[in-house]
């Protein structure tokens, strides 16, 4: 019975926040606490010849000073996330990869790799004081040559980023679906194109930031951090520093936006680890803007070199694309998002032969790992921008070109004749596209917006659409169980950095257990509240932690009747509960509260649990969903360009979008509008910049535009609920969609725009200089 | 270091504290003063997050100095709430309306919005959008904030009724 589910309620966890109350990681004192500060690599590749400490170590108020040299032996250099770099054997057998193994010390070993990387680690009373300390460190280098382009990388002979292997050449796979040259033959016309997505950051407000703690009487340390993965820090902290895991627990705890970068782990938590236990005290270290624009892993940073092939009237027959991912100087996450961008490029259209190749090259630039969408708005920024040239091509509207190439709703479920990263065959399971399409249409008044350029306004209108895999496991936990007072409290694995899971499985356990949300605790963010956990990331929460909860509370709620009916003779298919209170049927008057079958359940002589039965009002569930649920969503953007200023004005902006059931309509909405503007962003605004020496240009919000209330316009939202078949919700995952189609229908907006002018936008952002230049180029073409 | 005595009001509690001279205003209310709602997103002057009320008027804490305070008034995200728990206009219409995910910019923006509506309290949407201008939420696109306070905007006006 869902009275929750499905209802827009005010969060849980916003009274905390609002009243300035939450616990960030900056937020945590511990007596007698000290705060570490790195000294970062100024060289994107350089020999470390010397490092010269003395003077810091000689200030007072420092404790330690620490560099490469100290850790030899006692720390081991992290590596590749292995839970996220293992491919199933049949994908290996479709795909033929190769990868190599990459890794990156904890403290710069020898030489350094990017700027930004970790060279020494000072420890002193304050972070004043650190500080001070870091300047009167002087590192001797020598400079290397470097190579920030990716394909220069991939050139023989360029330098090397990672010494163990003999190029740059880090990973690369070939995925065959049909026979791409037979099409040639086939095909009336063949479009190419580059299409660029440059290397963004996905800049969660709040900064990185790790406390740890050591106590020496039973050896427990105990790590906060601002990550999206709390388990993934205590198995690698484990591993790194050669410790037993069960000795410590790390908490995630209020944590300020992640967005991918907060993923996996990063040195400086294995640095802190460490320092607590040479110290024996509590150690902290919050990292500043400055220091998180270089040494937080950024994203994108795709080039994708693309064929298509289609008939006159405007039906695909095949797509071939050869891309090059630039992943820095450590690539963490293996094929994540490389092979998202396989498994994504074809989204809502039917396009049956597709030949990829990838290839990933490491460049002496911070490590790239997986941000909002991972992977897909880069190929849905290639496959869209190709769409509209096709309509434009063969002179047909672009929604006419896109609508026909959409797999006609009677094709669900559809195949794509090739596997998810997960192992699972990549098989829509539901939705209805051309729907969603002629819905985003409609909304937008699509066919009126042309007749307003011929008032002389550059208006442009430009369409989008994403499918997505969300919900992806392997696997995610939730314990239920009642206190003594009778109160709910579910603990789950996956933790949030914003997407208000106290909330969201608050209503999906206390519809199961037909209680108010007040009386559901939901705790997450903590390695000690539950044996396994993965993380936040990928769209993928509600579905599994959701789904576990959903399974945790109807095993705590078939207990509850089991000892309750035990205890009042009644049998447990006769009874029902309501806000906290078992009772029968047919007699009401027969009843016990939640906190008298605590009581009845609770280990002891008194215990009353039937035979057989565990006792304790509690049980645990882990989801493994079968494969991901496929998402999607249809974005129109209508854009208004000044041709003089150059700058793009978002007018109106409207996404239709499927993420079946929906638990929270106003968290929904909230997560589409969200994604929504970092999409713009990245159309429009953003973008990290090396020069050939790989010094790091945007390395302030002065130089890193992100945008304000100024530019984001609400998007105008239309719903679509096709419940998911693969998981007892019916729930699918929204987190990422609003960002992964943005910047395509910009792009292609902006192109409408400027029709007269005839440009084509193949790279982003869209800003107001390089739309100067398409202009210029433009105007003299 | 040098450190000096200064005398400041905070959330109205009159206090005198010796401080480093070099120690920012925002590592002050933090550290020093255990007031952790004000938080630090950039350390630079542009996100916004750290913004708390000089004087009655929204600064950001990360671009002064704790001496440069001395003989203010300072209020912070910490002054909103009544004492028994009820919630100021602006932070309830900031939970009525999902205008926060993870929370960390909040307090900038509501003490930015605190200034604001007392110099116009009856705004309209483009005078919204352009007071938190100077604020950056990376969760939430805005929108909901700008509901949020259509709706504190209006409540503060009855209120004053």
């Amino acid at each position: 019975m869902a009275t929750l589910v499905g209802q827009s309620l005010r969060r849980k966890e916003d009274y905390r926040m609002v009243t300035g109350t939450g616990m960030f990681v900056a937020d945590i004192k511990k007596p007698g606490m000290v705060e570490a500060t790195f000294v970062r690599s100024t060289h994107a590749h350089a020999k470390i010849k010397n490092i010269d400490v003395e003077a810091a170590k000689a200030l007072e108020g420092v404790y330690a000073v620490y560099t490469g040299a100290d850790l030899v032996g006692r720390v081991k250099p992290l590596t590749q996330i292995d839970s996220h770099c293992r491919l199933p054997k049949h994908i290996e057998d479709q795909i033929k990869p190769f990868m190599f193994n990459n890794e990156e010390p904890v403290l710069a070993q020898g030489k350094v790799m990017y700027v930004g990387q970790s060279v020494a680690c000072v420890v002193a009373k304050n972070r004043y004081v650190a500080e001070d300390a870091a300047a009167l460190i002087k590192v001797d280098y020598e400079p290397l040559p470097s190579v920030v382009d990716p394909f220069k990388a991939l050139e023989e002979g360029a330098p090397l980023v990672q010494e163990s292997m003999g190029n740059n050449l880090q990973a690369y796979f070939h995925l065959p679906v049909g026979d791409f040259e037979d099409v040639l033959k086939k095909a009336d016309h063949v479009l190419s194109g580059r299409f660029t997505s440059p290397r963004v950051s996905s800049n969660p407000i709040e900064t990185r930031g790790v406390v740890a703690d050591y106590e020496s009487r039973g050896d427990q340390q105990h790590i906060w951090s601002s990550t999206q993965m709390p388990f993934e820090v205590r198995h690698y902290v484990a591993k790194i520093l050669g410790l037993v895991e069960q000795n410590i627990r790390v908490t995630a705890p209020d944590v300020g936006g992640g967005f991918g970068a907060k993923g996996g782990l990063y040195t400086e938590e294995v640095m802190l680890a460490f320092l607590a236990r040479e110290l024996k005290r509590p150690v902290r270290w919050i990292e500043d803007r400055i220091e998180s624009m270089s040494a937080a892993r950024h994203s994108r940073d795709q080039i994708h070199d693309i064929e298509v092939a289609f008939m006159n009237d405007g039906t695909i027959l095949g797509l071939r694309d050869h891309f090059v991912l630039d992943v820095g100087a450590i690539n963490y996450f293996a094929f994540t998002c490389a092979y998202n961008s396989a498994a994504h490029f074809r989204g809502a259209y039917k396009i049956p032969v597709f030949d990829l190749t990838c290839k990933i090259a490491l460049t002496h630039k911070t490590p790239n790992v997986p941000y909002r969408g991972a992977g897909r708005p880069e190929v849905v920024l290639a496959m869209d921008r190709m769409m509209d040239m096709i309509a434009r091509h063969l002179n047909i509207d672009p929604a006419e070109i896109m609508m026909k190439n959409i797999i006609p709703a009677e094709e669900m479920p559809y195949s794509q004749g090739m596997y998810y990263k997960d192992g699972g065959e990549l098989i829509y399971d539901c939705g209805d596209y051309p729907e969603a399409m002629q819905m985003a249409l409609e909304m937008s008044g699509y066919k009126d917006i042309r007749a307003w350029r011929k008032e002389g306004r550059y208006v442009g209108i430009g369409i989008s659409s994403n499918v997505e895999g969300t919900g992806v496991g392997p696997f995610e936990g939730a314990k239920a169980a009642i206190d003594a007072f009778g109160q709910l409290m579910i603990h789950t694995g996956s933790s949030p950095q914003g997407q208000s899971h106290e909330t969201v499985f608050g209503q999906v356990a206390g519809d199961v257990l037909n209680v108010g949300l007040d009386k559901v605790t939901v705790k997450c963010g903590d390695t000690a509240l539950l044996g396994f956990g993965a993380g936040t990331y990928a769209s993928r929460s509600a579905v599994n932690a959701g789904s576990a909860t959903h399974f945790a509370a109807e095993k705590l709620r078939t207990k509850v009747l089991a000892v309750a009916g035990h205890v009042m003779g009644i049998p447990a298919e006769e009874l029902t509960m309501k806000d906290g209170v078992v009772y029968s049927e047919t007699d009401p008057e027969q009843k016990m509260t939640f906190a008298q079958v605590y009581e009845a359940a609770a280990p002891g002589p008194r215990c009353k649990v039937p035979p057989g039965m565990e006792p304790g009002l509690e049980a645990t569930h882990y989801f493994v969903p079968p494969t991901v649920t496929y998402s999607s969503s249809f974005h129109v953007a209508e854009v208004e360009v000044d041709i003089e200023t150059c700058f793009v004005k978002i007018n109106n902006y409207y996404i239709v979008h499927d993420s079946g059931r929906v638990i929270n309509p106003m968290i929904v909405e909230g997560q589409v509008q969200g994604g929504f503007a970092q999409g713009l962003g990245t159309a429009l605004y953003e973008e990290i910049v090396y020069n050939d020496n790989g010094q790091l240009l945007t390395g302030t919000y002065m130089d890193y535009l992100m945008p304000t209330a100024m530019e984001v316009p609400k998007a105008i939202q239309g719903e679509q609920e096709y419940y998911s078949t693969r998981n007892p919700l019916g729930v699918k995952g929204v987190g990422e969609s609003g960002a992964i189609s943005s910047p395509a229908a910009i792009a292609n907006a902006v192109v409408d725009a400027l029709s007269p002018f005839n440009i084509k936008i193949d790279r982003l952002p869209i800003s107001p200089n390089r739309v100067f230049s398409l202009l210029q180029d433009g105007q003299r073409a | 270091m040098n450190t000096k005595e200064i005398t400041v009001t905070v959330n109205g509690e009159q206090l005198t504290e010796t401080v480093e001279t070099r120690m920012l205003l925002a590592d002050f209310i933090r550290d020093h003063l255990n007031l952790t709602g004000t938080h630090l997103g950039c350390e630079h002057g542009v996100c916004g997050a750290c913004t708390v009320l000089v004087d009655g008027k929204a600064a950001r804490s990360c671009l002064m100095l704790a001496v440069q305070a001395d003989g203010s008034s300072i209020d912070t995200v910490e002054s909103l709430v009544k004492e028994d728990g009820t919630l100021h206009p602006l932070q309830q219409a900031f939970s009525d309306n999902h205008a926060l995910q993870c929370g960390f910019c909040t307090p900038g923006f509501m003490m930015t919005l605190v200034d604001f509506l007392n110099e116009n309290p009856n705004p309209n949407e483009h005078e919204i959008r352009e007071a938190i201008s100077g604020n950056l939420c990376r969760c939430t696109g805005y929108a909901n904030i700008v509901k949020a306070v259509e709706q504190a905007s209006q409540a503060l006006a009855k209120q004053g009724e």
